[in-house]
């Protein structure tokens, strides 16, 4: 815990409790977002930047109201549109550190395509998707992570609409760092909110999460002991792509463009690398556990490009030293003439 | 009209020169002819020639509509005038058709007696069809019974001036508007050095363009000096108005000036997002180039993240601004509401257009008023400014900059495609002249609340992310008074919609008073608004001129309306409001002040004519 005040100055040692906030917590008891909401608090005094330095900007849903539980300057916006507000502000003040919170039905329904701008942009936020594959805060709709046959209030003979795959959709719109973590894993979540918050450039994080009342155990084969075991392939850089129970070690194969599921200890199990800037072999990463296969959890991309922000900067700072002009200048610029 | 010994012909054939008050001409042709830029050099001149003027270009939304057609027809309407003018003229003293289609889609726009002069290399077969039109009608005897018809080989006349040039057929045949802007210099005594000198800055690198439109403009004016046909030439003289530094400026560049000026004062970086959209594109572009003023424009997504951005941008402390035209506007409304609801300085652009849906995006309307108060959900009442003339833009949006951050709200600002593409002299005020403002950002922790206010302007602190020890959360549930903090309370709740329509009616008090224009009593006052003021001006003019008991107020602020703005209606037996819409301020006037206001509104994609005002009022008295 730290003594001294903790408002300001670099080098202080913030805790956790630093950045909680005096509203009362409203999510559902036993919501995964209150893991990730500790998660994040945690992770933020590692940092070391002031508890000011720090923007959180949600939109609508239940993960959206994440800003309000947090001791740092937040914003709550509409429906869908938390990238572009977060594009805003980390373009007029880059030194921000800016977090997106959204859900599934956020980012990807309503708001896909600032999502998907805003990782093209490599704009230098952080984008956290609460991914439970359902509407919460509009009590139990499908959404456009559900999966086909998904019953619903909305959908009773179950949905018929494919679902949209996080991950490769980070794939496709550019991003630079792209990873998945899960709400029960505070371990993992840690290290992976780290990286992300020290990642220039756009980074999106999955958080596959639990919403208890409309669509409890979505993920708990990846979750839960005696399970999670089997299905869980953890990313780690450098390291074969293998996965399973002691007593049943598996791996992954590439070959001819597609995975394949075999025995640990065969030849040419892939090893892998997060700095697939070609996008291809981490996209196949992503559709492992749609074909079947397990859930990859950790890093799938991550490279480095100049962020936006940076660069509209270096233009904005080149064009000042190229060109001094008061707005009387301007006024005059182009052709003039006197009267007399 | 008196008549002068030409001194200008150097031994060319003995012209008469006509001395003229007025004279209002178009240019048109194919979008592909070079009409907007003809008619842009011709302002140049003629605002070199120390003439009040007024433009109006009119060209099609398809960038490359089929050649020859109706569809294709691009033009460019100046009126210059040695008198104060206010519009781009209603009739047409000359009109240039450089093919059959620009012919018919203008002509009826021509005085009789006016000058018609054609390209008849165009005059073909061929173009007719695409024209629509039967015959030849350069051969019908009624022409030449109304208009001084002047055929002229334009095409072949250029070709044959740079005959020895050896360019490519096309090329030569690109340089025939500057035939007929020679021509024009010659038919109106402009001189074409200045011409000659953008000439050369504009193709410098490329030599044999500057030769070839150089040698095809002096063809076009020597070709009026020799050709017998053309009998007399006309100089309109000097205009007395205010000495000092001039410039041509349109709505869009001036809205941009204004802008920059704004930011620039309040110490504010200016952000801009924008999507692009016809006819508020030009004003991205012209920002786009200032980033030495550390100018930060963002081309978005979508409309919805342009003004999401702009209000992001606020939140972080910057002056945000998003533009748009219609449609783009009510692709925002959520997002203004917003604005509303927490509380964030924004100016939100419209640049109108003909509407509904898509309507016609490069004609000229005043339809979206009741969207810029009405158009959101909820009660979310915000101030609304509109330009009347294409240089006030650059005043309202310097006003429209001081009043968001003063009151810590969205402000609609108007202006139409009439306005953003139009032009007149502009005599350049000096950044000293932009009135006082300023930005506080709140930094004392002691006591803060986000929605503590000043009980003066009723705003709110700026509380920006970044200050020590002041972070708070917004956000778009209804909130606390002070605290800031959620509240379903149904008498708070009722307590802050009052509010915050208690806070924009009390601009009312920090704005002027409207102006009459004219006797302060009378029989008839015309109301209006935005870019019709230059029409209702020149029609209010003529009829007090004359003697009519008719006064103009022209509203700067439509939201609120300004203090007196009832008692000075009041003062009149009728009012008359004249609008390109249904008749939308004239519904809140009526609705507000139980005025029986009268209507007169016109919905063509085109703006009034002076004419057409002068019959309305004349009505009236
Ligand atoms: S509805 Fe689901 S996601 Fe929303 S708070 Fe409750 S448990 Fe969490």
């Amino acid at each position: 815990m730290a003594t001294e005040t903790k408002t300001n100055g670099v080098g202080l040692k913030l805790s956790r409790k630093d950045f909680q906030s005096d509203q009362t917590v409203r999510w559902c008891p036993g919501c995964g977002d209150y893991s990730i909401l500790a998660g994040v608090q945690k992770v933020l005094p590692e940092l070391g930047l002031p508890r000011e330095k720090y923007v959180f900007v949600g939109g609508i849903g239940c993960a959206a109201r994440f800003p309000y539980y947090m001791n740092t300057y937040g914003f709550h916006t509409i429906h869908g549109r938390a990238p572009a507000f977060a594009t805003g502000i980390k373009v007029v003040n880059p030194e921000l550190s800016v977090w997106v919170i959204t859900g599934d039905g956020d980012a990807l329904s309503i708001g896909g395509n600032h999502l998907i701008h805003a990782m093209r942009r490599n704009i230098g936020i952080n984008i956290l998707l609460f991914n439970n594959r359902v509407y919460g805060l509009t009590k139990g709709q499908y959404s456009p992570t559900s999966q086909v046959g998904t019953k619903t209030k909305s959908s009773p003979v179950g949905s018929i609409d494919y679902p949209l795959h996080p991950i490769s959709l980070a794939i496709g719109a550019e991003c630079t760092f792209i990873a998945r973590t899960v709400d029960r894993d505070q371990k993992h979540m840690a290290k992976i909110l780290e990286m992300a918050a020290r990642h220039e450039g756009t980074s999106f994080v999955e958080i596959l999460q639990n919403c208890i009342v409309f669509n409890d155990g979505a993920w708990h084969q990846y979750t839960e002991k005696g399970l999670k075991e089997q299905n869980v392939l953890y990313l780690e850089e450098g390291q074969p792509l293998v996965y399973g129970s002691e007593d049943d070690r598996r791996g992954i194969l590439i070959n001819d463009f597609k995975s394949e599921i075999v025995s640990a200890d065969s030849p040419g199990i892939a090893v892998h690398r997060e700095d697939d800037e070609d996008g291809a072999y981490a996209h196949l990463l992503s559709r492992i556990e749609v074909n079947g296969g397990p859930m990859p959890i950790g890093i799938f991309r991550n490279f480095q490009r100049p962020p936006y922000e940076a660069m509209l900067e270096d233009q904005v700072t080149a064009a000042q030293l190229q060109k001094k002009m008061s707005v009387d200048d301007l006024l005059h610029s182009g052709d003039t003439w006197e009267h007399k | 009209m008196e008549k002068m010994d030409d001194n200008s012909s150097n031994g060319s054939p003995e012209k008469e020169v006509v001395e003229v008050e007025s004279v209002t001409i178009r240019f048109a042709g194919d979008s592909g002819d070079g009409m907007q830029l003809t008619g842009d050099r011709f302002t140049s001149a003629s605002a070199l020639a120390g003439n009040d003027l007024r433009t109006f270009p009119d060209f099609p939304a398809e960038i490359r509509a089929p050649i020859g057609t109706l569809a294709g027809v691009s033009a460019f309407q100046i009126n210059f005038s040695s008198e104060d003018i206010h519009t781009p003229g209603d009739a047409l003293d000359a009109l240039v058709a450089m093919n059959p289609a620009a012919f018919k889609a203008n002509i009826g726009d021509l005085k009789r007696g006016g000058i018609l002069i054609v390209n008849t290399d165009n005059f073909t077969e061929k173009n007719f069809q695409k024209a629509e039109i039967d015959s030849n009608p350069l051969d019908d005897e009624k022409l030449r019974g109304n208009y001084q018809v002047f055929e002229v080989n334009v095409t072949d006349l250029t070709r044959r001036a740079l005959e020895d040039m050896d360019l490519q057929s096309n090329l030569a045949d690109r340089c025939k508007n500057f035939f007929a802007l020679g021509l024009m210099y010659w038919m109106y005594t402009r001189p074409m050095e200045p011409t000659k000198e953008w000439i050369k800055q504009k193709f410098g690198n490329r030599s044999e363009i500057v030769e070839a439109n150089t040698r095809a403009m002096e063809a076009g004016y020597h070709f009026g000096e020799n050709t017998e046909a053309m009998a007399s030439h006309y100089i309109v003289p000097e205009a007395t108005y205010p000495a000092g530094t001039y410039r041509s400026i349109s709505g869009n560049v001036a809205v941009a000036y204004g802008f920059i000026a704004a930011a620039r004062k309040l110490g504010l970086t200016l952000f801009w997002g924008a999507y692009p959209i016809t006819p508020a594109s030009d004003v991205l572009h012209e920002l786009s180039r200032y980033k030495n003023f550390g100018v930060r424009t963002f081309q978005a997504e979508d409309e919805i993240a342009a003004v999401s951005s702009a209000i992001g941008a606020s939140y972080a402390g910057a002056l945000g601004v998003t533009c748009s035209s219609g449609p783009g506007i009510a692709l925002k409304g959520e997002a203004i509401g917003l604005a509303v609801m927490t509380e964030i300085p924004l100016v939100v652009l419209n640049v109108q257009r003909a509407g509904p849906s898509t309507g016609m995006p490069t004609k000229t309307e005043q339809s979206d008023l009741l969207m810029s108060m009405y158009g959101r959900n909820g009660e979310s009442p915000v101030p609304i400014l509109a330009a009347s003339t294409p240089s006030d833009c650059y005043d309202v949006a310097i006003e429209a900059s001081r009043i968001a951050v003063k009151y810590m709200t969205p402000v609609m600002l108007l202006s139409d495609g009439y306005l953003a593409n139009g032009s007149e002299p502009w005599l350049i005020p000096a950044e000293a002249d932009i009135p006082e403002m300023k930005a506080v950002f709140r930094e004392d922790p002691e006591g803060f609340m986000p929605y503590d206010r000043d009980p003066e302007t009723l705003s709110r602190p700026w509380t920006i992310p970044g200050t020590p020890g002041l972070q708070h959360r917004i956000g778009g549930i209804e909130k606390q008074d002070g605290s800031g903090n959620i509240s379903y309370e149904p008498e708070n709740h009722d307590h802050m919609v009052r509010l915050r329509a208690e806070k924009v009616a009390g601009i009312a008090k920090d704005i002027p008073p409207v102006e009459v224009m004219g006797e302060d009593s009378g029989k008839v006052l015309v109301v209006g608004w935005g870019g019709t003021f230059g029409a209702i001006a020149a029609a209010v003019e003529a009829l007090q001129a004359r003697g009519a008991s008719v006064s103009q107020v022209h509203l700067r602020y439509l939201n609120p309306f300004p203090a007196n703005f009832e008692e000075v209606m009041r003062k009149f037996d009728k009012v008359l409001v004249p609008e390109l819409n249904l008749g939308q301020l004239v519904k809140v006037i009526r609705s507000e002040y139980v005025i029986d206001a009268i209507s007169y509104s016109k919905v063509q994609g085109k703006p009034f004519m002076v004419s057409e005002h002068i019959t309305k009022i004349e009505e009236l008295l």
